[in-house]
């Protein structure tokens, strides 16, 4: 038991710990500029990312994706109910979602400068505008395919409206919804970052830019770790809350599967 | 209670006509139990789906106690055959038997003790917290009927309940529908193609022709109201009974009959 | 029915054009930000007609297709040897856990220093954003494979190399398609990214530069042809990946990941 332990938690670190020693050892002693030692791009570290770093430029960006990404969740899932549950209003809208999913959400930054400047509100609505497309294109698949039985059911046990939207409709679509609004984080977080790269005045990717543009090359590198980092968080966060929402789903998958 | 009167069903679409269900007129009393039997294809589910108001009827109605059903009416409970398509795989046990009490006006303490006393019943009270998916099939058909006893319907209809479980498993089922049904006094409408499971169950057997589909015959099923597996099933009255309904569903599938419904009591 | 859902994506499409022409034409948005859909028309006339713009279109089309071949043959002989080699799956799993979502564009600043605006920039962060999809719905394919169908194969004697072709890369081969597909969408966001960003040639660098010269409907036409590339490749991909599993018994769902 606790052989097994180990090894697992043997083939967890093993590789990390090789890859980080092998850039530690080739990078030790580097002359060339763009690639410092991995010594010294840790040591910057604590002394760029004080807490104080921290609040003026990471917490403005999570607030904005925060912002962007939730307004994009529920405008995409509520759209994408309504154009799910109708069959004709899907067949109208479709060849136009299909175009619209298919623009290039970086250059929304563009045209949104146009309307909203170079603000917060320009990033937030960057950042919901190209994020709401694969939750609400997703929410349509995931509400088109309720289950024609289980339709049947609620309304013969008189389960109708609101409730059979919150129990029955939204509850089906889950996993598909899921599926969206996963696809929509990565989407999100490359819109922050270049929202906050093509104008802003704080934010990382604001202060990324600014390093590698003064040529402060290790705190540039430090800059690229903390990017890392905040995606492979926000990933564990997601996945948190998906399994703790989809507990039923992946216990029904894996029941037909053995089956 | 239950009066099918005329009942015409014809679906059309895509230039294309099918007449289902051609004229249907029946009636089940209260607390009767009434097993309506047919060759396959012949329109019983779409028959029950009229009665439960889920379709609507071409022509003629369906009076539920004397009103007309034209929506899913609150006193009838519905239990379908697909049972792992009719429970709601992300929720328990417990909240799937609960949710169709939570559009009822009804106390939060009068739900939980419904929800207990339904799944008691049914052999089940250990298995409130359960997922639908953790059970076999038939524990999953007997949640979905314990979801209707909950919903204290007068009227309960089954649409081929027991046609995807095992036959050990069916046999338990059927003692149980019998047993909760001289228990409760609930008026059950029991659709299966099974002709041993019909006049194993019925008080009462309505023989439907091949759709398009008429009554062929009803018939009264004279076994004593205590009925056991063993015993009834070796009865030759039993045998005598299903031996007609055989012959009658045979005759059903070679063609229809010209002189249309006829009742009797044999 | 099929007719009638044309006919209807029909209506939506145009009531869609009527109404970008409409809205600015009424005042409810000003013109200089959302010109009328007559004015972009005309400015995406003009662009086709001018052969920067296809130059431009011709830039794009490499990054992306150049860097989605190196990330597609990269993944599916990552994914492959990783499954394979005993041990190395798991040995593996927790590294691509960490890598897999560290987002591209934390690698501009990088791609900036090291190539410039050269073509290397683009392929950079569009081969880092797409091996991964490869990668994962690689893992997952092999994942899938029959352990009776293993069994048989290597009661058979059928060496390693056999075993991938005919067993393992068969069953494998639904999800790299729908690797693929995923891969594609991604690569063409990263392609324009790094073009508006960094400035590297292409139809992204076109658009920076329609905007800050304040050309606002040929900055909308660019748009345009951009959401068409990205319709194409949208529709294309399905279709190879349709067309590619029309053999197979069974189209599988898509894996979530």
């Amino acid at each position: 038991m606790i052989g097994r332990l180990l090894l697992r938690l043997f083939f967890v670190v093993a590789l990390p710990v090789v890859l980080v020693a092998v850039w530690w050892a080739a990078s030790d002693g580097s002359t060339d500029p763009f690639w410092p030692p991995l010594r010294t791009i840790l040591d910057t570290f604590p002394d760029v990312w004080t807490a104080d770093q921290l609040r003026t430029d990471v917490v403005p960006s999570l607030l904005r994706l925060l912002g962007g990404y939730a307004t994009a969740a529920v405008a995409g899932v509520a759209l994408g109910t309504v154009i799910g549950s109708y069959r004709r209003v899907r067949a109208v809208c479709e060849p136009v979602l299909e175009f619209l999913r298919a623009v290039p959400p970086p250059v929304l930054v563009p045209v949104i400068t146009l309307f909203a400047g170079i603000g917060d509100t320009m990033k937030i609505v960057v950042i919901a505008s190209g994020c709401v497309w694969p939750i609400l294109l997703n929410t349509v698949e995931g509400v088109r395919a309720v289950d024609s039985v289980m339709l049947e059911t609620a309304r013969s046990y008189g389960v109708t409206g609101i409730a059979r939207l919150r129990h029955l409709v939204l509850r089906s679509a889950s996993p598909q919804i899921f599926a969206g609004l996963r696809q929509a984080l990565s989407i999100g977080i490359i819109l922050m970052v270049i929202s906050e790269m093509f104008t802003a005045d704080n934010g990382i990717g604001f202060t990324v830019v600014q390093f590698q543009r003064s040529f402060a090359i290790p705190d540039m590198w430090t800059g690229i770790l903390v990017l890392g980092l905040l995606g492979f968080l926000l990933s564990v966060v997601f996945q948190l809350v998906e399994r703790r929402v989809l507990g039923w789903y992946h216990g029904l998958r894996a029941t037909t599967r053995r089956s | 209670m239950l009066d099918v009167r005329g009942l015409q069903k014809v679906y059309e679409g895509s230039g294309r006509r099918v007449e289902a269900v051609r004229d249907l007129t029946f009636t089940v009393d209260a607390g009767e139990l009434v097993c309506l039997v047919g060759p396959s294809g012949c329109g019983k589910t779409t028959l029950l789906k009229c009665m439960g108001g889920l379709l609507a009827p071409t022509s003629g109605e369906v009076l539920l106690e004397g009103r007309k059903v034209s929506g899913p009416p609150p006193g009838m409970a519905f239990v379908f055959q697909e049972y792992g398509r009719s429970l709601f795989p992300w929720m328990r046990v417990g909240e799937n038997v609960e949710l169709p009490l939570k559009q009822k006006d009804l106390s939060k303490a009068r739900r939980r003790e419904l929800v207990r006393d339904a799944l008691e019943s049914v052999g089940l009270a250990d298995a409130v917290g359960a997922y639908p998916w953790q059970l076999s099939g038939g524990m999953q058909q007997r949640v979905a009927i314990a979801r209707a006893l909950a919903y204290e319907p007068r009227v309960l209809l089954m649409d081929e309940p027991f046609a995807a479980v095992d036959a050990q498993t069916r046999a338990d089922l059927e003692d149980l529908v019998r047993g909760l049904w001289r228990k409760r006094g609930i008026t059950i409408l029991f659709v299966t193609h099974d002709i041993d499971e019909a006049v194993y169950l019925g008080e009462r057997v309505i023989v439907l022709s091949a759709s398009p589909t008429v009554v062929r015959e009803q018939l009264k099923v004279d076994l004593p109201a205590e009925r056991d597996q063993l015993h009834t099933r070796v009865d030759p009255r039993f045998a005598e009974l299903r031996t007609h309904v055989y012959e009658q569903i045979q005759a059903a599938k070679r063609g229809p009959e010209p002189r249309g419904p006829k009742s009797s009591v044999q | 029915m099929r007719g009638g859902n044309v006919a209807l994506g029909a209506t939506g499409l145009a009531a869609f054009l009527a109404l970008g022409e409409a809205v600015p034409r009424l005042g409810l948005v000003k013109e200089a930000y959302f010109p009328p859909t007559s004015r972009i028309a005309v400015a995406l006339a003009n662009e086709v007609s001018d052969s920067a713009f296809w130059s431009a279109l011709g830039d794009t089309l490499t990054g992306w297709a150049l860097g989605l071949a190196i990330a597609v043959c990269a993944g599916v002989v990552a994914g492959v040897v990783v499954s394979v080699v005993p041990y190395l799956r798991e040995a593996t799993a927790s590294t691509i856990e960490f890598l897999r979502p560290i987002p591209s564009v934390a690698l501009i600043p990088l791609a900036v220093l090291l190539y410039g605006t050269e073509l290397k920039s683009v392929l950079l962060l569009v081969v880092y954003a797409s091996f991964w999809q490869v990668l994962i719905q690689t893992l997952y394919g092999v994942q899938d494979v029959d352990p009776v169908a293993e069994e048989t194969a290597r009661s058979y004697g059928l060496g390693t190399w056999a075993r991938v072709r005919h067993v393992l890369w068969p069953t494998a081969l639904p999800y790299v398609m729908t690797g693929v597909r995923l891969a594609a969408a991604v690569a063409l966001i990263l392609a324009i990214t790094a073009e508006l960003v960094i400035g590297a040639p292409g139809l992204g660098r076109q658009i920076a530069v329609a905007q800050t010269s304040q050309a606002v409907p040929e900055m909308y036409a660019l748009i345009v042809v951009a959401g068409l590339l990205g319709l194409l490749i949208n529709v294309g991909a399905r279709t190879v990946e349709r067309r590619a599993l029309a053999w197979h018994q069974s189209v599988r769902g898509e894996v979530a990941v």
